[in-house]
């Protein structure tokens, strides 16, 4: 046979084979999205992007964080809580008529053993909750039941209430169903919730299928099934878009959203998250060290033209710790590009003709974009940056040792509370190779003693206005001189089939629902 | 007699010996790569976030805080237990993931180098037999242009042409969502599985999106097996035994398909073999493309997490699968030749 008749064969062949059937059904809706970082199931363990949206989803939590109050999360399972005098003792009612699956009413004792087993478990996210003075050896006295409807929460300290309430809207604090949980891993890949969707099954590098949870006591769904699938690859998310095989794509590159533009049947949907891009200078380098060389760097970035062309709607400029959208997040943003006076500057430090130095970059298309466009712009002041690209766990490990120059890189903050982020870009108790507790500010050897005294003082600040001062200080003079170069605040762009209604996307991951889609 | 089949024990178990050192360095050799890699492996666990307590708990599970020779000792000591350990990203025993991503890979793989074979033997052949004329320019021409593509970009052409513009075949995944779970899994492979539960459109959903990664990876052993069957052929060709052939008045076609070609299969079933084995290995920009769950994606995930047990595990099995391979081409020389016993 001639080549040509051999390519017939094979076009004939697929032909026979034949297309799946195009367009997904009106009760169901699929959507394409990077999966790599979902590893577990479990709210005790939860702790990327991908797992936290998912669990927000099978799982009701003891607060929801408001969205538009964010100093004020609103209770879910809970129903009231009274604080002690001494503001150490937390008493919770759950709410009457919530059910898990098949009908058992949710009790005190699930929210207690829910918390209970993040703190016994230690896995990565415990610390939201142990930083409130909860230990293993003490949990089972320092958490426990009242009567089938109130459980108490005793602290070590007087904390915020409003802090107190944030965390316990965070992912740890699911409700998980006692009389469910099958060993300790079992949450891992199986859920117990009383969310608006139950887990049908989880395949990964696959897919994940959730379906509606008719018990749900926000009403049942619109849809009955909502698929996840795990495409790693942002063109073939957008081919599946474009044929109609799923109703979401989630990775899209800039690239790909251009060239949606002009389709009607495609419309995207511009979130900001609270994801901060910040650089990270680090303080023992002898020139990063000085405060002359910190102000001029913030002077050698172009933020806004960054913002507007090289990511394209991906972020914006912003220039605090604190998101836009938290509570006490401050707006301002004093610096911009300024070459003319960051060289004055350098110049008077006695580093007129520059200085040379390494960043260390994650090699991820859009990171290296930002870091090769300070490195052109720094280069006008004779700053002359090496970029030093890796995965993103080699730099993070180089980070983490303290052995960075420059670190450029993204932080989001871990629950919707200030002190997610004021604890580790303001805080740094002990500054020694040997310390405890590694903040961003130990990462980049800056000792702060009274900015730490600072922060700590906004924890157990009980007057929420009072509180919001703080932090609004902190923000000032971290954004005025640290080793911290706030960059921009992320948005997620979403793509959406454009008949699909009432997707629910906020601030964080697990501000991502599906109750209200429509299609 | 005796002491031949002695003989043939001996060259047995030097045979078995020798697989057994080659996997041995094999794992000691990817075990310093992986301890000597500057990512921290707990990072893949707990995070950027975890508490001291937390980070050194998982460290201290992982067995990170003991001395490599331990470290590998206890390793070892797992893997002649059948246990490979488990993976700190997936959470979930390597065995278990091997089990899941190797099926997805075999298949994709077998279907391709049985592309591979039948379209590339035969190009080879015949650019061979019409040596310095059109259809060995076409086929050089072809097998360069194979080599060169990038498999990343043929991927989205192909999607593009096949399944978005034409809607010939289905488009990234193994199978369509609602067909999921319906299929008893047996042997993992899917195709197979399909058929053993006399599901046929389930069979023809599977197929339809096999088709296309297929295609591709096939496109690739085509202009391989073509080259190195072409260039084969061309030393048969010359041959005196071909000329005697020839002489003798025996059709040209009999002379290049059973006698060149007879001769020329010893050799080439070493370069399939080799094919194959690289195929198994899991394509990552294939699978990429293709979202499809092999181990291409499993063992390139795991190295960027400094994931140890589960890249140990993943290129033990693929020293397992080229070893075996080999084994398979030498039986098959028995077979193919008689002068080799």
């Amino acid at each position: 046979m001639s080549k040509s008749r051999h390519l017939i064969f094979v076009l004939a062949l697929l032909a026979a084979i034949g297309p799946a059937a195009a367009g997904t059904p009106r009760s169901v809706f699929v959507m394409a999205k990077a999966l790599d970082d979902l590893v577990s199931l479990d709210p005790a363990e939860v702790f990327e992007f991908s797992g936290a949206e998912v669990i927000a989803n099978l799982y009701q939590r003891l607060f929801r964080g408001n969205v538009d109050d964010p100093g004020s999360p609103i209770g879910e399972v809970v129903e009231s809580w009274q604080v002690s005098d001494d503001g150490r003792t937390f008493t919770f009612t759950v709410r009457d008529g919530l059910r898990f699956p098949g009908g058992r009413p949710i009790e005190a004792a699930d929210a207690v053993f829910s918390l209970r087993r993040v703190v016994v478990l230690n896995k990565a996210p415990s610390f939201i909750l142990t930083q409130l003075g909860l230990t293993a050896e003490t949990v089972e006295s320092q958490i426990q039941g009242l009567d089938a409807r109130r459980f108490q929460l005793s602290l070590d300290r007087a904390y915020a209430p409003s802090l107190v309430l944030n965390v316990l809207s965070a992912g740890i604090a699911s409700v998980v169903d006692r009389q469910a949980v099958a060993g300790p891993d079992w949450l891992r890949s199986h859920a117990a919730g009383s969310g608006p969707f139950t887990l049908k099954r989880w395949e990964p590098g696959e897919y994940l299928l959730l379906d509606a949870n008719p018990d749900y006591a926000g009403g049942k769904a619109v849809l009955k099934r909502v698929v996840l699938r795990d495409i790693r690859e942002p063109s073939t998310q957008r081919l599946l878009l474009e044929t109609g095989d799923i109703d979401a794509a989630r990775n899209l590159g800039p690239d790909q959203i251009a060239a949606l533009a002009g389709d009607d049947e495609i419309r995207v949907l511009t979130v900001p998250r609270a994801r901060l891009l910040y650089m990270a200078l680090n303080q023992r380098h002898p020139q990063l060290g000085r405060p002359e060389v910190r102000l001029a760097l913030r002077q050698l970035i172009d933020y806004e033209a960054i913002a507007a062309t090289l990511l394209a709607g991906r972020a914006s400029a912003h220039q605090a710790f604190l998101p836009r959208g938290f509570f006490a997040a401050l707006e301002e943003r004093p610096f911009a590009y300024r070459p003319d006076q960051a060289s004055a500057i350098l110049a008077e430090a006695g580093l007129a003709d520059g200085f040379s130095v390494a960043m260390d970059v994650r090699s991820d298309p859009v990171m290296m974009l930002v870091a090769q466009a300070i490195q052109a712009s720094m280069a006008e002041a004779g700053v002359a940056i090496e970029i030093l690209p890796g995965t993103g766990k080699q730099v993070l490990t180089r980070y983490r040792a303290r052995r960075h120059d420059i670190f450029i890189g993204q932080w989001g903050p871990d629950y919707l509370d200030p002190h997610t982020n004021a604890s580790t870009f303001a805080r740094n108790p002990d500054n020694g190779d040997d310390a405890r507790e590694r903040t961003l500010a130990w990462r980049n050897g800056w000792e702060i003693p009274e900015l730490t005294a600072l922060a700590e003082q906004a924890v157990l600040e009980r007057d929420t206005g009072r509180r919001a001062e703080i932090y609004g200080e902190l923000q000032r003079r971290v954004q005025a001189d640290s080793p911290f170069i706030v960059l921009f605040q992320e948005n997620e762009l979403i793509a959406l089939a454009a008949g699909v209604q009432g997707f629910a996307a906020g601030l964080t991951s697990d501000q991502t629902l599906y109750h209200g889609i429509r299609k | 007699m005796a002491s031949a089949s002695r003989r043939r024990l001996t060259a047995a178990a030097r045979q078995v010996a020798g697989v057994a050192f080659t996997l041995f360095g094999l794992l000691v050799v990817t075990f310093i790569i992986g301890r000597v890699i500057p990512i921290d492996p707990v990072l893949a666990v707990v995070g950027d976030r975890a508490s001291p307590e937390t980070y050194a708990a998982a460290k201290a599970a992982m067995g990170l805080d003991r001395s490599l020779a331990v470290q590998f000792g206890l390793y070892f000591q797992g893997i002649l237990g059948g246990d490979f350990g488990t993976s700190v990203v997936t959470t979930r025993p390597v065995a278990d993931d091997i089990a899941r991503y190797f099926p997805a890979t075999m298949e994709l793989a077998t279907v391709a180098i049985l592309i591979g074979i039948a379209l590339g033997v035969p190009a080879g052949v015949l650019a061979a037999s019409r040596r310095g004329r059109w259809p060995d320019h076409l086929v050089r021409v072809v097998s360069l242009l194979g080599y060169s593509t990038p498999a990343f970009w043929l991927g989205m052409i192909v999607l593009l042409v096949f399944y978005a513009t034409l809607g010939w075949a289905a488009g990234p995944g193994r199978i369509d969502v609602y067909y999921v779970d319906i299929v008893t899994p047996v042997t993992g492979l899917l195709l197979l599985d399909a058929a053993l539960d006399g599901e046929w459109e389930i069979l023809r959903n599977a197929l339809s999106h096999l088709a296309l990664p297929a295609l591709v990876l096939g496109g690739f052993s085509v202009a391989y097996i073509a080259r190195m069957t072409r260039s084969l052929m061309v030393e048969q060709l010359g041959q005196e035994y071909v000329l005697a052939a020839r002489a003798k008045g025996m059709s040209e076609a009999r002379v290049v398909w059973r006698h060149a070609l007879a001769n020329a299969a010893v050799p080439l079933v070493t370069v399939v073999a080799l094919s194959y084995g690289a195929l198994l290995e899991g394509s990552v920009l294939t699978e990429t493309v293709f979202a499809w769950p092999g181990l291409g994606s499993y063992l390139t995930n795991s190295l960027l997490n400094a994931d140890m047990n589960a890249v140990l595990g993943s290129t033990l099995v693929i020293g397992v699968v080229f070893l075996s391979l080999n084994l398979v081409a030498d039986l098959l020389y028995t077979l193919l030749d008689p002068r080799v016993s």
